[in-house]
């Protein structure tokens, strides 16, 4: 019988030893480090912030993987033999496998800043960082945030939990305009203010700054303001973590280079998730893919070529989604933060500051590119289908409603939306035609 | 090097320090007013007059109080004496006197014997116990409608004493248990504060105020009260404003103000919402007697319970799912989804709960079904056939499940199990309703394509304690016969991947496999 082993219990090592399960009989090991159990990463925020006990956070019972035999081994792999098709804990314990994967996901960068190990100065990736912050936390009053990132804004709603006050330092103009198109991204910058969160732009760390008892007590940024804190949080972004692999014959570079069917230079040796870096042709354009959602896709895949179906790794049409504070956010298709040439967009934004819609689409055809919305929820299905069949921008307005994903009552805004598009473009007059209604069924 | 020296100055936790005053102001009234109230259980004085005895005509037979003549005089400082007293005098002259009719004896003659300065200033001490109390509560929750930016806020929920199984948690729910033993079992104890809305009672229903009474009017401040922290809470959504009203407005005028107003007319007093079986009694010989004897009210009354129970509630159960009786019309799902709603995450989630859950639930409806056919048979057979046995079924049904779990339990451990522990493992109605639920209804929660982070906020805040996430990182509908509807975990998703929908009824488990689609 065949012995996966896998290194990593996040959703991409998880997902994968549950989809062979379904697939095979193999004998399946999965090691980490981390913690004994799976555990949903986006939910450490609300262990730190009691929405959720840290056993609220576990997608399965404990006793799910004795049932489907996947055997779990708490321990820190040292080394991988792919000669000896052997992976090495640091128990000195060696571990035998027929098929290895390397899901070790990615690991808080840090930029070399002065004073970056200072007490009191953290990253938040994983559990251990959840114990720190509550230990950092104990009669702190002011906190800074340096990146613009989903975890910086995790990261200051965390504190602000706290009662501790937030400031937040982001490269750019405004808060994550690198990925957001600058509407959005000032909307956001604009609800991160109304939280009371000091959010300031274009500033960058510079120095750290020890009290007389060696703790974090100010920051000093790019611009020489001294920022008294007793937290610093850093959020710069995470890399792949390919430590392990660097230290054996794997090939690596940002991360563990794979092809699209996640197989790393080594025969039954895979990568994915992540730490994994897919080729491709032009090694400029390699993927490094690092959400929750690719990761389980990425699992799904690698499991059918695991059990003999060999499968590339296709995400499909890209989705994405967050929240910022109060604010939700989805996103389908390709929204660049800059607009492309060739496309043209439509831009919807409803008066109480919480609510947008960008719809992307091609000068020429009109057919949808891409979206984003935000503070209304949308079908994901719905506009899969719409980008796939690049169905046209005035299509998509017509039939809004049909994608609209709001709970029941709630305000519908497609007529706004659509008279928009009539204002923008009073040759078309576009009609509402589907509307989700909260009597349909009749 | 340029130095500014610069402090943090705009946080809204500071903005918001005004209302941290205004609401400790608030619980201080609210917990005096609830010490009151505790404390007027203990400072009233007794005295046995003749007066005693004809106010007490109403509810008491001639024959008893003509026995209790004796006591005419006697006063007494200590409940507990003054309660063996007139036990022991009643003993004496019907020494077969059934414990049950002598809990109501005791419980009318020691109430109209209430004296000392709760008897004088009543009104005084109703203000300073229950209205000081609901102002306070007022207080303390009106602010969270402005204290904070609308939107899920559930921080420190697991860290609260209160809501995290803690020590006000557990006083809470000792003293709620303490209170419905007395109030089922041992009204007579608290006879003290059924006189302190003796007035409220007088002035609704003109009639004098008894333990049901009372419990009546503490249970639909409390939906009110809480209510409204519920709208505080939720002012984002929508969906949860509307319920939450209807909620209240079924609790206040059909559960309260309606039933009361018949009795002031002296007509039968039913709440019109309240289905069989939930309604335990509602085919008892009696209940049935009673109905067709109070003229054409109570044969519209009764053909609307048949209606309501076999009809209505199925059909609306098909287009709606259960949710439009267990969170927007019940008493129970009232009482649950305002007082309860910060005790939602207690319930277990595990597989073993959900096995438990559907022995006990189950159990209990071929319990009130059988006890139901016996009594049908029983009335019409003027009780020649299971008279005697659907009787004494009736009796130990409401017992064992009207009040030790629908009661006792159902609400006293709140903040133990969760706000739903009668509805999830007692609720016979709630039973038939799911089965409807689960077999045919155009009732699903939608799950929105791969979204799911699996961050278990669903499931943590579900208060049926159905696993939630399990099916939403799967990409399936969630088709449960015990979702009550509450709409709370697709309002806590953070990722936007949960809509409670109706729809057609082919495909609703939506057992797609998520995978990338090209």
């Amino acid at each position: 019988m065949d012995h996966l082993v896998i290194i990593g219990n996040g959703i991409t090592g998880i997902t994968t030893a549950r989809h062979v399960r379904k697939l095979s009989n193999k004998q399946i090991t999965i090691i980490s480090n981390e913690s004994d159990h799976f555990y949903s990463r986006p939910a450490l925020m609300y262990i730190f912030m009691g929405h959720m006990r840290y056993s609220d956070t576990k997608p399965y019972e404990d006793w799910f993987w004795q049932k489907n035999t996947i055997n779990l081994v708490r321990g820190f792999v040292t080394g991988i033999d792919t000669d000896q098709s052997m992976v090495h804990l640091n128990n000195d314990e060696k571990i035998s496998y027929d098929q290895l994967l390397i899901a070790t996901g990615s690991k808080p960068n840090k930029f070399g800043w002065p004073g970056q190990d200072l007490p009191g100065v953290q990253g938040f990736y994983g559990l251990p960082d959840i114990e720190l912050l509550e230990k950092n936390c104990v009669g702190a009053k002011r906190a800074v945030i340096v990146g613009g990132g989903l975890i910086g804004i995790e990261f200051a709603e965390m504190l602000l939990s706290r009662h501790i006050a937030v400031t937040m330092l982001v490269r750019e103009e405004s808060y994550w305009n690198n990925i957001l198109p600058q509407r959005e991204s000032e909307l956001v910058s604009r609800h991160i203010r109304e939280h009371g969160i000091d959010l300031r732009c274009k500033v960058n760390l510079k120095e750290l700054v020890p009290g007389s008892e060696g703790r974090v007590q100010a920051m000093i940024t790019d611009n020489g303001e001294e920022i008294p804190c007793e937290i610093v949080g850093l959020t710069p972004g995470v890399s792949p973590n390919i430590e392990l692999a660097k230290n054996s014959k794997i090939a690596t570079n940002r991360g563990v280079l794979v092809n699209e069917f996640l197989e790393t230079n080594i025969r039954n040796v895979y990568a994915a998730g992540d730490c994994a870096e897919i080729t491709e042709s032009d090694s400029a354009n390699n993927k490094i893919e690092q959400l929750w959602y690719t990761g389980r896709m990425q699992g799904m895949a690698l499991a059918k070529t695991l059990c003999g179906e060999r499968t590339a790794y296709n995400r499909g049409i890209w989705f994405n989604s967050a929240k910022f504070l109060d604010i939700e956010y989805q996103t389908y298709g390709y929204v660049s933060n800059i607009p492309r040439d060739g496309e043209d967009s439509f831009y919807w934004e409803h008066p109480d500051d919480r609510k947008c819609l960008h719809l992307v689409y091609e000068q020429k055809s009109h057919a949808l590119l891409g979206m984003n919305v935000f503070g209304i929820r949308m079908r994901h299905r719905v506009f899969e289908a719409w980008i796939r069949e690049k169905r046209s921008l005035e299509y998509v307005l017509e039939n809004l409603g049909e994608a609209d994903f709001d709970p029941e009552f709630y305000r519908e805004f497609e007529r706004e939306i659509v008279a928009l598009y009539n204002r923008q473009f009073p040759e078309k007059n576009l009609h509402s035609r589907k509307k989700r209604g909260l009597l349909n069924f009749l | 090097m340029k130095l500014i020296k610069i402090t943090h100055s705009s946080n809204h936790t500071n903005k918001n320090n005004h209302y941290v005053w205004i609401k400790a102001f608030g619980f201080l009234l609210f917990l005096s007013g609830v010490l009151i109230f505790i404390a007027s259980l203990f400072i009233s004085d007794y005295q046995i007059t003749s007066q005693t005895l004809r106010m007490s005509e109403q509810k008491v037979a001639a024959e008893h109080l003509q026995h209790l003549q004796v006591l005419i005089g006697k006063e007494y400082t200590s409940k507990s004496v003054a309660l063996a007293d007139i036990k022991a005098t009643l003993k004496r002259s019907e020494p077969d006197i059934k414990n049950y009719e002598l809990g109501v004896i005791q419980f009318w003659i020691l109430k109209n014997a209430v004296t000392g300065s709760l008897r004088k200033y009543t009104r005084l001490y109703l203000l300073l116990s229950l209205m000081l109390a609901t102002m306070g509560g007022l207080l303390y929750i009106i602010p969270h409608f402005f204290d904070n930016l609308p939107g899920i806020k559930n921080n420190n929920i697991w860290f609260s004493s209160t809501t995290g199984r803690g020590a006000i948690g557990i006083t809470i729910g000792s003293l709620l248990i303490v209170f419905y033993v007395l109030l089922y079992w041992f009204p007579q104890y608290i006879v003290n504060v059924v006189v302190l809305v003796d007035p409220v009672s007088y002035f609704i229903r003109n009639l004098p105020a008894d333990q049901w009474f009372l419990y009546g009017f503490l249970y639909t401040v409390t939906v009110f009260v809480m209510g409204l922290r519920m709208l505080a809470k939720y002012r984002h959504s929508r969906y949860h404003i509307v319920r939450t009203i209807s909620i209240m407005f079924f609790q206040t005028i059909f559960a309260f103000i309606l039933p009361s107003l018949m009795e002031r007319l002296s007509m039968p007093g039913l709440d019109l919402k309240n289905a069989w079986p939930l309604n335990y009694y509602f085919f008892a010989d009696w209940n049935i007697r009673n109905l067709l004897s109070s003229g054409n009210l109570g044969v519209f009354m009764f053909v609307w319970g048949i209606v309501l129970s076999i009809v209505l509630v199925p059909v609306l159960t098909y287009f709606f799912g259960k949710r439009w009786y267990c969170s927007w019309v019940c008493g129970c799902g009232g009482l649950a989804e305002t007082m309860g709603d910060p005790f939602r995450q207690l319930s277990n989630k595990s597989l073993r709960a959900w096995k438990v859950e559907r022995i006990s639930i189950y159990g209990v409806l071929v319990f009130a079904s059988v006890m139901t056919i016996l009594q049908i048979v029983s009335y019409s057979t003027n009780g020649t056939l299971f008279g005697g046995l659907s009787g004494a079924l009736n009796q130990v049904y409401s017992f064992l499940i009207g009040a030790a779990f629908a009661g006792v339990i159902g609400t006293g451990f709140y903040p133990f199990m969760g706000n739903r522990v009668w509805c999830r493992f007692g609720c016979p109605l709630a039973a038939i309703m799911g089965i409807v639920q689960r077999f045919k209804s155009r009732f699903r929660i939608t799950t929105n394509g791969g979204q799911c982070i699996s961050c278990g906020n669903c499931s943590t805040y579900c208060e049926m304690g159905i696993d939630v996430r399990a099916y939403a990182q799967r990409g399936e509908n969630i088709v449960r016969a015990s979702c009550v509807g509450c709409g709370v975990c697709a309002a806590v998703c953070p990722r936007g991947v949960l809509r409670l929908e109706n729809g057609p009824v082919a495909n609703r488990f939506n057992l797609v496999k998520l995978e990338p689609v090209n």
